[in-house]
């Protein structure tokens, strides 16, 4: 809502040297957000006048048809003589009154006008357009004409209320009255502690029974209804200069005089207003609700079907308008310039339910200034002030007769009232307002209110948003000014720290970070594609994607089921902006649907839903477990003076994973697999146990090179995605310390040979179990295969360390825990003892 | 060696003559002294200390010596080998501190050369800064609650006192879940891509008796373009504290409480009356600009680029929570009172940390990501 000051000043007396930014500053503070203040006409100065024009020749021989004209400006000039102004618009001719601005003027913009030489003429000065006033746009594109009225020479800064301030007001849903200057005003009144004067108590004739016949079928959707009768408009009249400039400031287009003014009074009252063109009704109008199928033609040419739901204005033929919404074309009120002007018109100024209209604009996606207004709830009490304010302004400005009859219907209603404890608005605040302050503070805001400890108060019309004690303790504490209010700091209890899956969600960042990997943030989205470029198989679990009815693009309408196509995706930028040695990681949710989903019934909210209702929601939900993620390529380590560089490899992504689980305290169970998107042959299996059984918990290798390929990824690309989810499940609780013996430690290496098939993983197990108690601990510290230990087979070299807590070991105790070692290695995985 | 002799004239020694030990010494002080290395020294050593020296030789011959002489001859010896010895341990401490000196200066290095051999990983600013502000508020007693990104109206609308023709149930802003196993896409799944945490607080209400001091971090989703200031996916964090007698004074102190620990002491805070459904009242919640604290608003002469010259920087949305919200989560209103507060993470690191496009969080490269480094 854009609010001008001048009209602002015309319900409530401001303090005169009060500027936008102080009225801005004071509407905030009561809850009105005011965007902006803006300055219209600023840093404009004169003479800028009214000038007639008084010869007029065409210039040929240019790009474009120029006018050098000669224009009586009055004394303006200080000379009387006419003014020779060369001018590039048409839509004026000899003996219009222009408005000129001289030379010595500045124009919005910091245009200074001069005298000076143009298309072989000196022009000397300027006849306006709209746009170099700073007036907005007028549709037109050509200069101003003035009426006749006007004396030449008169002051047109002042006549065309060019210099004003404009307060732009985003008003919340709550505040449907603060879309009309009466809003506007009401609140700036209270601000400043002046009297408002209401524009919408005006005299309203009684209701009879002689006005334009009005059926109402649906009084739950249409509550009050008001049609007046306007005869004898002159269909030439123009809306005068002050009604214009309104409108356009507070930003809209002047159209025809009839339509300027239902617009002006919805502007002023909030109320809107459609007219009809009585000679094109066909009988009485009614308010009904559409039947299914139905057709109309808007305003906006648009020809619509109508939904059952739809609320719509009738007559005789059938719907002549969508209700509250926007007119149909066959009773629009005709423009004058078409020659057969409207000169009878019916006014309307109803109350609509405010679901109704918002439900019809997003079924027709059709947002409309008088919509806008309905949805947010109108005042059905000024509806009959309205139509009487626009059969007034019809009568004064388009020398209209306002017919006697008077048509209202308004269904019964009382007066809404709710009960509040006078210490309420205190209790919420915090502050001790006291009784007297509440009262006066809701009588500000239009309530009526009684009673002493228990308030019953009557909310006014005009903010249906009323309907709670809280609602009234706000009314109180905003006028009161949130700024005054106190800072306390409540006590809570204490509470238990973070979750055990919270501090893993953040170990496992920090440990892989620590470990040199960068974490993005992807957005989850997911197309077919990806999952194709992955090489899932058919039936793969991953394929099963929760889907969006309205994705935020077409090529990724699902949700992800692995993190890895977002990695890849932000690896893919990396590399292509320059950075080539990437380690990056995620963590976040994952959405796998059950494929048991069911719709969660309609709860109601004036209850806590039982413990099975949640449970329903809860069944509509997909399961959705946060995982971590890594992908790597390019060099792990650079080369450097150090030595030479390693490129990033299958391991680092298997590490990756057991990095993740140590931070877990959970034993990973590392497998050989084959799976996608992995390189058949480098592919890891992660299990964890919880509650003891094994669980699948992630998988790592490098990737297979058809999906490096689809992906557009530096060769050998690794990547890892583990479920923390599970980790955590597995996690083995709190660690309990070992006994650090300092006995000195045997140390003993052993080389195995085993077919290449054999996982080192089984070997160490083997190793581990036959070596017993002595053993502190075991590292495999070489891998190697070789034509000495012939084809498909792999010598693993162990360096095992023995040590007693009691005592010091014999080498003969040393060499037999070995051999037991060794013994269950060749007795489980086939191995050869190396050199035996 | 000549054999013992009682009437043995000491004179006829002749190397036990005294001006013969002095030259033997004297030989030997001035060999060590002209050693020039310890490779020197050690052949000095030998001829002139060693078994075979002369003062070595001459020593045997004081057992020669009549007994009346061996005592003079003895001394005048032991102290010419005494000084031999200790300019020798003198002359191989200067020569070895020497040697050190020269082989330290060659195994010198250049300790400025850089080592970037595992370039070094970091944290997602938008991941810490959520940390941090969990971090104040666990540190007052608060948890941190969390909730599924997939979830029902019931929770994300109806719950909140957002009625079913809200404007922000609109498509225009919500991302629908399409029902399972319906093809027809807008057959109404009752599910969305939660459009703020708050259905979190729902969720904690529903399973905790009051008192409830809870911080809810998490992804949301709305229908947006990602431009250089909004993303369709971003970050909020929201808090909820419900118990007896809370007030909208609790409101500001805590959120001025949380402002200060994140930005710094003497910042004021603000709140302008505002409208949300699951709040009333409601408050949109300003801080103090923290880089001119205010002074730029009005002063052409300071403008300030984190607050546009506003003075001001706009935070979040707050309020007392809606009794309706508090009767649908199982709260009795009437006992109960409760505040939350909720504002954008990607928007606090904007003016935090002088972000200029919001699509630098998006978009994962490095270069953004590592100086952020593990905390914020």
């Amino acid at each position: 809502m854009r609010a001008p000051l001048s009209w602002l000043r015309e319900y409530v007396d401001l303090p005169a040297g009060e500027t936008g930014r102080d009225v801005q500053a004071k509407l905030i503070a009561a809850g009105l957000e005011v965007e902006r203040v803006e300055s219209l006409g600023a840093g404009l100065k004169g003479p800028l006048v009214v000038g007639q024009v008084l010869t007029i020749e065409e210039l040929e021989g240019f790009r474009k048809p120029i006018r050098f004209c000669t224009v009586d400006v009055g004394t303006a000039n200080g000379t009387g003589e006419p003014q020779e102004i060369v001018c590039g618009a048409r839509n004026f001719s000899v003996g219009d009154k222009v408005v000129v601005v001289l030379p010595g003027a500045v124009l919005p913009g910091d245009f200074a006008i001069a005298a000076r030489k143009t298309y072989g003429k000196t022009s000397h000065g300027m006849i306006c357009s709209g746009e170099e006033l700073g007036m907005g746009d007028d549709g037109t594109h050509g200069i101003i004409v003035l009426p006749q009225e006007y004396e030449p020479g008169t002051d047109a800064i002042e006549l065309l209320q060019l210099v004003d301030e404009v307060l732009d007001i985003a008003v919340t849903p709550d505040r449907g009255y603060c879309l009309s200057m009466r809003g506007i005003a009401r609140e700036a009144a209270t601000a400043y502690g002046l009297p408002l004067r209401d524009p919408a108590l005006l005299d309203v004739p009684a209701p009879n029974s002689f006005g334009h016949p009005v059926r109402i079928a649906d009084p739950a959707g249409c509550d009050r209804f008001t049609a007046r009768t306007v005869t004898g408009l002159d269909p030439e009249a123009r809306s005068p200069i002050w009604l214009q400039r309104r409108l356009q400031k507070a930003g809209m287009r002047p159209i025809s005089l009839t339509v300027d003014i239902t617009n002006y009074v919805m502007l002023e009252l909030g109320q809107p207003l459609h007219a009809y063109d009585r000679s094109r009704l066909d009988g009485p109008i009614g308010v009904r609700r559409a039947e299914r199928g139905e057709k109309l033609t808007t305003l906006d040419g648009t020809k619509r079907v109508l939904d059952a739901e739809d609320l719509v204005i009738t007559d005789n033929r059938g719907p002549i308008g969508l209700a509250g919404v926007m007119g149909g074309a066959e009773t629009e009120i005709a423009d004058h310039a078409a020659g057969q002007g409207t000169t009878e018109v019916v006014i309307e100024a109803a109350h609509f339910d405010p679901t109704a209209i918002a439900r019809a604009v997003r079924r027709h996606k059709l947002p409309s200034e008088a919509a806008k207004r309905f949805e947010r709830g109108t005042d059905p009490q000024a509806a009959s002030a309205a139509a009487q304010r626009t059969v007034d302004l019809l009568v004064l400005l388009a020398g209209g007769t306002a017919e006697a009859g008077v048509t209202e219907f308004a269904a019964p209603s009382g007066p809404r009232t709710i009960a509040v404890r006078a210490d309420h608005p205190d209790r919420v605040a915090g502050v001790e307002y006291g009784r007297e302050t509440v009262v006066r503070r809701l009588q500000e805001v239009g309530c009526d209110v009684y009673g002493q400890d228990e308030l019953i108060v009557t909310v006014p019309s005009w903010r249906p948003d009323l309907t709670d004690p809280n609602d009234l303790a706000e009314e109180v504490i905003r006028l009161e000014g949130y700024e005054n209010l106190p800072a306390t700091l409540p006590a809570p209890p204490a509470g238990r720290g973070l979750t055990h899956r919270q501090r893993l969600h953040r170990r496992a960042g920090r440990a892989l970070a620590g470990a040199g990997y960068v974490e993005v943030l992807n957005y989850p989205f997911l197309g077919d594609w990806a999952l194709d470029h992955l090489g899932l198989e058919a039936g793969d679990a991953r394929r099963t994607t929760v889907r969006l009815v309205n994705p935020l693009s077409e090529a990724e309408p699902a949700l992800r089921t692995t993190l890895l196509p977002g990695l890849f995706a932000a690896l893919r930028r990396n590399d292509s902006r320059g950075e080539h040695d990437l380690a990056l990681f995620e963590t976040g949710l994952v959405f796998l649907p059950t494929g048991e989903e069911i719709t969660p019934v309609r709860l109601p909210v004036d209850r806590r839903p039982t413990d099975e209702e949640i449970a329903g929601l809860n069944a509509a939900l997909p399961v959705q477990p946060r995982r971590a993620a890594v992908v790597l390529a390019g060099a792990r380590e650079l080369a450097g003076y150090w030595g030479k560089g390693r490129p990033a490899g299958w391991a680092d992504a298997v590490e990756a994973g057991r990095t993740v689980a140590r931070e877990a305290g959970a034993e990973l169970i590392v497998r050989q697999d084959q799976r996608a998107p992995f390189h058949p042959g480098r592919c890891a299996a992660f299990y964890a146990v919880a509650d003891g059984a094994e669980v699948f918990a992630g998988s790592a290798g490098e990737l297979h090179p058809r999906v490096i390929k689809a992906f557009g990824l530096p060769e050998r690309t690794c990547a890892m995605e583990i479920d923390l989810d599970v980790l955590e499940q597995a996690g083995t609780g709190a660690v309990s310390a070992p006994h650090v013996s300092s006995f000195p430690v045997a140390t003993q290496d052993v080389a195995l040979v085993v077919d290449a098939s054999v996982a080192a993983a089984d070997v160490e197990a083997a190793l581990r179990s036959g070596a017993g108690e002595l053993l502190e601990s075991l590292r495999l510290f070489d891998v190697f295969t070789g034509e000495q230990l012939g084809a498909g087979k792999k010598s693993l070299a162990y360096a095992l360390r023995f040590r007693a807590a009691d005592r010091t070991l014999t080498a003969e105790e040393a060499s037999a825990a070995r051999d037991a070692a060794v013994a269950a290695a060749v007795e489980r995985t086939g191995a050869v003892l190396r050199g035996a | 060696m000549s054999a013992p002799n009682k009437s043995y004239d000491p004179v006829e020694v002749e190397a036990l003559k005294p001006e013969e030990i002095e030259r033997m010494r004297d030989e030997a002080l001035a060999a060590v002294a002209a050693a020039a290395d310890l490779d020197a020294l050690r052949e000095v050593k030998a001829a002139h200390a060693g078994d075979r020296s002369p003062l070595a030789l001459a020593n045997r011959e004081i057992g020669a010596l009549p007994p009346h002489a061996k005592a003079e001859a003895g001394k005048r010896m032991g102290m010419a080998r005494g000084a031999v010895n200790k300019a020798f341990a003198a002359r191989q401490a200067e020569l070895e501190a020497e040697r050190d000196a020269r082989v330290l200066v060659e195994e010198a290095v250049d300790v400025t050369l850089p080592y970037d051999r595992t370039p070094a990983g970091a944290r997602h600013p938008i991941t810490t800064l959520c940390e941090r502000i969990e971090d104040v508020f666990v540190a007052m007693g608060y948890e941190v609650a969390e909730g599924p990104e997939v979830e029902t109206e019931w929770f994300n609308f109806d719950a909140l006192n957002i009625a079913q023709d809200h404007p922000a149930r609109a498509m225009q802003d919500t991302l629908f879940v399409q029902a399972p196993g319906k093809k027809a896409k807008e057959a109404e799944s009752g599910v969305v891509l939660r459009t703020h945490t708050s259905p979190v607080q729902v969720r904690t209400m529903l399973d905790r008796e009051p008192p409830v001091y809870v911080i809810c971090p998490g992804r949301v989703y709305r229908m947006d373009e990602l431009d250089a200031t909004h993303t369709p996916v971003f970050t909020q964090v929201e808090l909820l504290a419900i118990d007896e007698g809370l007030t909208m004074a609790d409101l500001k102190g805590t959120i001025e409480h949380m402002v200060r620990s994140l930005f710094g002491e003497g910042l004021t805070t603000r709140l302008r009356p505002n409208y949300f459904p699951f709040t009333e009242p409601s408050a949109e919640l300003d801080m103090q600009c923290y880089v001119c604290r205010g002074e730029s608003a009005g002063n052409p002469d300071r403008p300030c680029r984190t607050c546009s010259s506003e003075g001001w920087i706009e935070l979040g949305g707050c309020g007392m929570v809606n009794p309706r919200v508090l009767t649908a989560a199982g709260i009795d209103p009437e006992k109960y009172s409760g505040f939350a507060f909720g504002f954008g993470i990607e928007r606090l690191l904007m003016f935090r940390h002088n972000v200029e496009d919001m699509r630098d969080m998006v978009e994962g490269d490095v270069r953004f990501t590592r100086p952020f480094g593990m905390e914020i």
